[in-house]
């Protein structure tokens, strides 16, 4: 289905031998950012998926290995960080300025 | 047809709650955001429970869709208001099945669900009871919908229109990057489809790009104005924000959602693929 399931948490059921896990959390004045969009980009900046953060700020994508970049959009601004994928478990933060 | 005929502002939206013959609609696979607050007086629709036929893959015949919308307390004559979380996806999805069964008054919220959050437009947790009502359907308009058949037969002779990302495009990835990769189906594209990602029609926001910016788009991506169009994606709720735009926005006629989309296609047996 092409709806988020639910993000974050616990990494259960998913085979890191497998998956390309891009996951972490969106900061934003020393705390976490609940409901913010955070969108992944490709190698040309081209949209490839969009979730929600959860309450405690996180988020999950499901890519393949290479070079992506997480943006988020919140109320209250934007952040970006580049990340060089590869199989297996891949963590981030992004931080709101 | 035009902009203001299909589309509503969330300004428009604010200054219209609780007005009689206007139904807003919520429409999302995860509903868990419909929970947690909605526009106020918006009734649900989930796309897996409410839309989906439960047993075949299908969307809901006309007594089945009669059934539901007479329980959400929507009739023929309201004017049905959609918006959603995903840009829209859902709620273009349940836009293009509203035309499908006939509904004469039906506009989607520019921006969806994200915009108006983003905007920091009040959210409601009041639990929304219509009364029930008596819906009657048309019977399906299968002039915007395509099925298997008419794609293999499209290859070469129609606009193809893949709205997927370029990395399910090329078969890097089979699923949306917020989706565990693991579809049974094979990667790729049909032959000859051109790769326009939805997201290029909107900003993002979640809003539509002006009419300007997308007959821009559309034209530089080598759509032919000349030939029939069939947008597809992985499930058919993206392609529906495609068809949204090219039919709806920009007026371009025989336009079809194909709404098996690459879950079908990548599935059947000995038809031809690209990478």
């Amino acid at each position: 289905m092409c709806g988020a399931p639910k993000q974050g948490g616990s990494l259960a059921g998913i085979d890191l031998s497998t998956q390309t896990v891009i996951q972490g959390s969106v900061w934003h004045d020393g705390a976490p950012v609940a409901g913010a969009y955070v969108r992944l980009l490709d190698s040309t900046d081209e949209f490839t998926a969009e979730v929600v953060t959860t309450p405690e700020g996180e988020f999950r994508f499901f890519a393949a290995p290479g070079a992506w970049k997480v943006r988020s959009l919140a109320a209250v601004g934007k952040g970006e960080r580049v990340v060089d994928a590869e199989l297996g478990l891949n963590e981030t933060t992004i931080v709101i300025d | 047809m035009s902009r203001n005929d299909v589309l509503v502002t969330a300004d428009w939206v604010q200054d219209n709650l609780g007005t009689p013959g206007i139904v807003f609609v919520e429409v999302d696979e995860d509903t868990s955001a419909y929970d947690g607050g909605h526009i106020e007086g918006a009734v649900k629709l989930d796309w897996k429970q409410d839309l989906q036929d439960p047993l075949r893959r299908d969307y809901l015949d006309k007594s089945a869709f009669e059934a539901l919308l007479s329980a959400k307390g929507i009739s023929n004559d309201d004017t049905v208001i959609l918006y959603g979380g995903n840009n829209n996806w859902f709620a273009a999805y349940a836009y293009w099945y509203f035309k499908i069964y006939g509904h004469q008054s039906v506009k989607l919220m520019d921006g969806g669900r994200k915009k108006w959050e983003l905007d920091g437009r009040p959210l409601s947790k009041d639990v929304v009871d219509r009364p029930a009502t008596r819906y009657v359907a048309s019977e399906p308009d299968l002039s915007i919908r395509a099925f298997r058949d008419e794609v293999v037969a499209a290859i070469g002779s129609k606009n193809l229109v893949d709205v997927r990302s370029p990395d399910e495009f090329s078969g890097k990835i089979l699923a949306p990057a917020h989706l565990p990769q693991e579809q049974s189906q094979r990667a790729g594209h049909v032959p000859t489809a051109i790769n326009i990602p939805w997201s290029k029609a909107a900003n993002e926001d979640g809003t539509f790009k002006s009419d300007e910016q997308l007959a821009a788009l559309y034209a530089e991506q080598g759509y032919d104005e000349n030939r029939p169009t069939i947008a597809y994606c992985r499930i058919g709720e993206r392609s529906s924000h495609t068809w949204f735009v090219l039919r709806e926005l920009l007026g371009k006629t025989d336009v079809k959602n194909y709404d098996g989309s690459w879950v079908e296609y990548g599935s059947l047996v000995g038809v031809p693929i690209e990478k």
